[in-house]
């Protein structure tokens, strides 16, 4: 029999207070096969780690388990010790009594029988136990960054600065994201495009970045390290290696429309770019509304073109990839405003969103910078600004605060105030959540300063009335219902994930929250990691942030890809399945069951008695293997087993617990 | 704040008392006043509706009790549809009135009616007011 030793940590007092540490360690002393047991106040600090590390020289222990707190927490602490000390790391095991029994019971007899219970089945389970050995897998040092926002370049230029060859992959014809639509930013008031256009004529000029832009990923398989993806690169109907950029076709277009750059607040031509500073500067055609595509006639643009490269028969190309990781940077978009039913369900000219106001106050702008309203082109005598619409609202099912518009609608209170001095800005808020550097400062300038008047509590109602707005709210600071006729309404309407967001997740298998935010691998200690191994997040495709957090947040992640291409080879967990040859019947019903398609058939030659036979059985790519078991639990000859975790010494936990 | 008559468990069991009769969780109300911007009675109210729940998370149930707030809410749900964090204050309104007739206060007696008045009410009107107020 194997020699067993046995560690209870105290943990201070987060175990020791309800289990009996010094019982267990008494009992489990006792225990079949148990050659050793002690408890020891905490064994995650130095000297503990020193204990077990000696114990193991010491005893020649061939297998150890230490009740300790969760596996998550320090089990690769406890594995290093391990190692150090000679043994395998895959023969120590973790018996969680804190979680499992200290934290959650309240009776100390109670709780000390059942950690002593759980010990007692690791025990037999360590008896069963292997040495495992990680293996070597192979790397593409080459990114993906999906987004082409101020997250997606700062990962795309930091990664790319290291030297790795980057694809940039953005689904709009230009990279920019909404940061290129925003006029003025808080809280300095810098331009919007002075901070972002050196960054995107970077982008656009480096050796090391390809931009695909126009395009979308709509596949991806492998693991990582390992990824192969497919992307689909939308006709612009335009060549755009022989362009230009003279946009005399732009200047000549006959038709015009509304401009989605624009949100609505400004018009574009069929054949234009979205801005002056747009990367690429090339036009594309827009299929809907170009008069060609429609009747079969015009082609002004053709005539025009000076280089001849209009391409109406263009078709979409789908381009393969191989890549070692992927950063999701897929950025957000506002609630639309037909949810907010009291607010007008976007039937008003006048009752505009955020966004919408950024493009009105933007000097690149359909009004030059002018804010004038929608409906009638006039300047605007008064502003009311609306916080938390369809934010924090659980009726709406957005419970949650969108952090950036309660500075976004002070400055936009503030770029009014300084155009229109005599106007009136008001801004019915909550809370005013000016968390960050410099932040209130900026809001009590608002007040202070542009006399922008706050006013706590919700709106109720906005209507027209003899054609104006009417915004009827209140303000529980003096307990009064308010009344306010404007000129113009601006909701700052809910961040939302980009739409599209949750159908990208499922391309990439990566998990997103109730709302579609893709979720961290953990909240605090793994902010830019996903849960798939080689997919990391930036920026607002995560959680609504402003530009400050974004970029950290990408370089962060950019930092982890910088991480993962530093090494030669990425080292892959043993603790993955395992298939009996000789056992295996090839009956592949474990294929469909691997929710990471790790699974394939392979033709193998083995022995039977003593002639050799062909046939097929299963296979795991290590790679893509996650260890979830649920094939092992498929099988129905037994032949597949997940090491570290096998049929065996699942059995012997078992027997030990309910026997 | 005024000076309170009640002992605290009286005071929590009216507040248990609100909560039973309404079906609310009078503190998930986090005060953004969106009830009482949009509410048709409020500006007769001697106490904002929103305020209303205020007095009773502030264990000021007496106060609440005492005001007008209650027999003035027209109970036509406006506040319900609109409360972004879906607490019923129509409810909590007629839970306020409930406690009111159950503890022999009603706002109106029939005895003390006049008879004119009587005399001129509609009959559904009479039924309706005496399911209301008393
Ligand atoms: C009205 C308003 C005003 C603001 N003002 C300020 C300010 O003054 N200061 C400040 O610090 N912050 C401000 N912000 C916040 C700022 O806009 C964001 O912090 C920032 O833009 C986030 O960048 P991002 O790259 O994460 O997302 P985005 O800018 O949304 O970029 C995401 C990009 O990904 C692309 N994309 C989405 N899905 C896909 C897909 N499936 N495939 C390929 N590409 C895809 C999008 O087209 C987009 O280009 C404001 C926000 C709003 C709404
Ligand atoms: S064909 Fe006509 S409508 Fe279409 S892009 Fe060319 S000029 Fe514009
Ligand atoms: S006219 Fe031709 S070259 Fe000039 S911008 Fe248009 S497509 Fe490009
Ligand atoms: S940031 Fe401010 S305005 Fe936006 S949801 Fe949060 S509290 Fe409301
Ligand atoms: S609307 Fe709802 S949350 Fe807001 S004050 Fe009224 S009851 Fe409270």
């Amino acid at each position: 029999m194997k020699k067993i030793g046995v560690f209870v940590c105290w943990c201070g007092l987060n175990i020791s207070s309800t289990v009996d540490v010094e019982k267990a360690s008494e009992e489990l002393k006792n225990y079949p096969g148990v050659f050793y047991a002690d408890d020891y106040k905490y064994l995650c600090s130095d000297p503990g780690q020193e204990l077990i590390k000696k114990t193991i020289v010491d005893n020649k222990l061939e297998g150890i388990v230490v009740a300790a707190c969760s596996p998550n927490m320090h089990e690769s602490t406890f594995r290093a010790a391990a190692e150090a000390a000679g043994l395998n790391p895959y023969r120590v095991e973790i018996t969680n009594i804190r979680e499992q029994a200290s934290w959650v019971h309240s009776n100390k007899e109670d709780a000390t029988a059942k950690a002593i219970q759980l010990i007692k089945s690791t025990v037999e389970k360590v008896k069963k136990s292997e040495d495992l050995f990680p293996q070597q897998i192979p790397l593409t040092k080459k990114v993906l960054v999906i987004g082409g926002g101020i997250s997606g370049m700062t990962v795309a230029l930091e990664v790319a600065e290291a030297g790795y060859p980057v694809i940039l992959v953005e689904k709009e014809p230009q990279i920019g994201g909404n940061m290129a639509k925003l006029s003025e930013t808080f809280p300095t008031l810098d331009c919007a495009s002075c901070i972002l256009t050196p960054k995107t004529a970077e982008v656009g000029r480096h050796s090391n970045i390809t931009l695909m832009t126009n395009s979308e990923v709509i596949e991806s398989t492998g693991y990582f390290g390992n990824f192969t993806v497919k992307v689909k690169r939308k006709p612009t109907f335009v060549d755009w290696k022989k362009c230009i950029g003279c946009m005399l076709c732009q200047e000549k277009c006959p038709k015009k429309t509304n401009s989605d750059f624009e949100h609505g607040m400004g018009k574009r031509k069929a054949i234009s770019v979205a801005f002056p500073q747009a990367i690429p500067y090339r036009p594309i055609i827009s299929e809907k509304e170009c008069i060609y595509f429609k009747t079969g006639k015009c082609k002004i643009c053709v005539k025009v073109c000076p280089v001849d490269c209009i391409e109406f028969e263009q078709e979409e190309k789908i381009i393969e990839e191989n890549i070692g990781a992927i950063v999701v940077a897929s950025g957000y978009d506002l609630l639309p405003k037909e949810e907010l039913g009291e607010y007008g369900q976007g039937k008003y000219a006048d009752v505009i969103d955020g966004m919408q106001f950024e493009r009105i106050a933007s000097a690149s702008g359909p009004t030059e910078g002018v804010i004038k309203r929608p409906s009638d082109g006039k300047i605007p005598k008064s502003i009311v600004f609306i916080q938390c619409a369809g934010s924090r609202d659980n009726q709406k099912g957005r419970p949650y605060c969108s952090k950036i518009c309660c500075m976004y609608t002070a400055k936009h209170a503030m770029l009014y105030k300084h155009q229109v001095h005599d106007g009136e800005a008001t801004i019915f808020y909550m809370d005013i959540r000016a968390g960050g550097k410099g932040y209130e400062e900026f809001v009590q300038r608002a007040i202070e300063d542009d006399h922008v008047l706050y006013l706590r509590g919700r709106v109720a109602r906005v209507y027209e009335e003899d054609g104006r707005l009417v915004v009827l709210g209140v303000d529980t600071l003096s307990g009064e219902q308010v009344r306010i006729e404007a000129d113009l309404v601006v909701l700052a309407t809910a961040v939302i994930p980009s739409i599209g967001a949750k159908a990208l997740g499922q391309t990439l298998k990566v998990g997103t929250d109730t709302y579609g935010f893709f979720n961290e691998a953990h909240p605090k200690l793994k902010p830019v990691e996903s849960m798939t191994k080689g997919v990391f997040l930036a920026g607002c495709a995560q959680a609504p942030r402003d530009i400050p957090e974004t970029v950290s947040q990408a370089t962060g992640a950019a930092a982890k890809v910088i991480t993962m291409f530093s090494k030669n080879h990425l080292v892959s967990d043993p603790q993955v399945a395992k298939v009996n040859e000789k056992i295996c019947v090839g009956c592949l019903l474990c294929k469909p069951i691997c929710p990471y398609k790790a699974i394939e058939p392979e033709i193998v030659e083995v022995r039977v008695g003593c002639r050799a036979e062909k046939r097929q059985v299963a296979t795991i790519n290590k790679g893509l293997c996650q260890g979830c078991g649920a094939c092992s639990v498929a099988c129905r000859s037994g032949a597949m087993n997940l090491s570290g975790f096998s049929n065996e010494q699942i059995l012997e936990e078992l027997k030990s617990l309910c026997l | 704040m005024p000076t309170k008559t009640k002992t605290k468990a009286e005071i929590a069991d009216i507040i248990k008392r609100i909560e039973l009769i309404s079906g609310e969780n009078i503190y998930k109300c986090y005060q953004c006043g969106k009830c009482t911007a949009g509410c048709v009675m409020a500006g007769e109210m001697d106490i904002s509706p929103y305020k209303v729940i205020r007095m009773i998370q502030l264990g000021l149930v007496e106060k609440a009790l005492e005001s007008e707030s209650m027999w003035l809410c027209a109970a036509c749900f406006a506040c319900r549809e609109r409360c972004p964090k879906e607490v019923d204050l129509s409810k909590i309104m007629e839970a306020l009135r409930v406690i009111q007739v159950r503890d022999g206060k009603p706002l109106i007696e029939p005895e003390e009616v006049a008879d004119e008045v009587i005399e001129e009410m509609p009959q559904q009107g009479i039924v309706s007011a005496f399911r209301k107020y008393n």
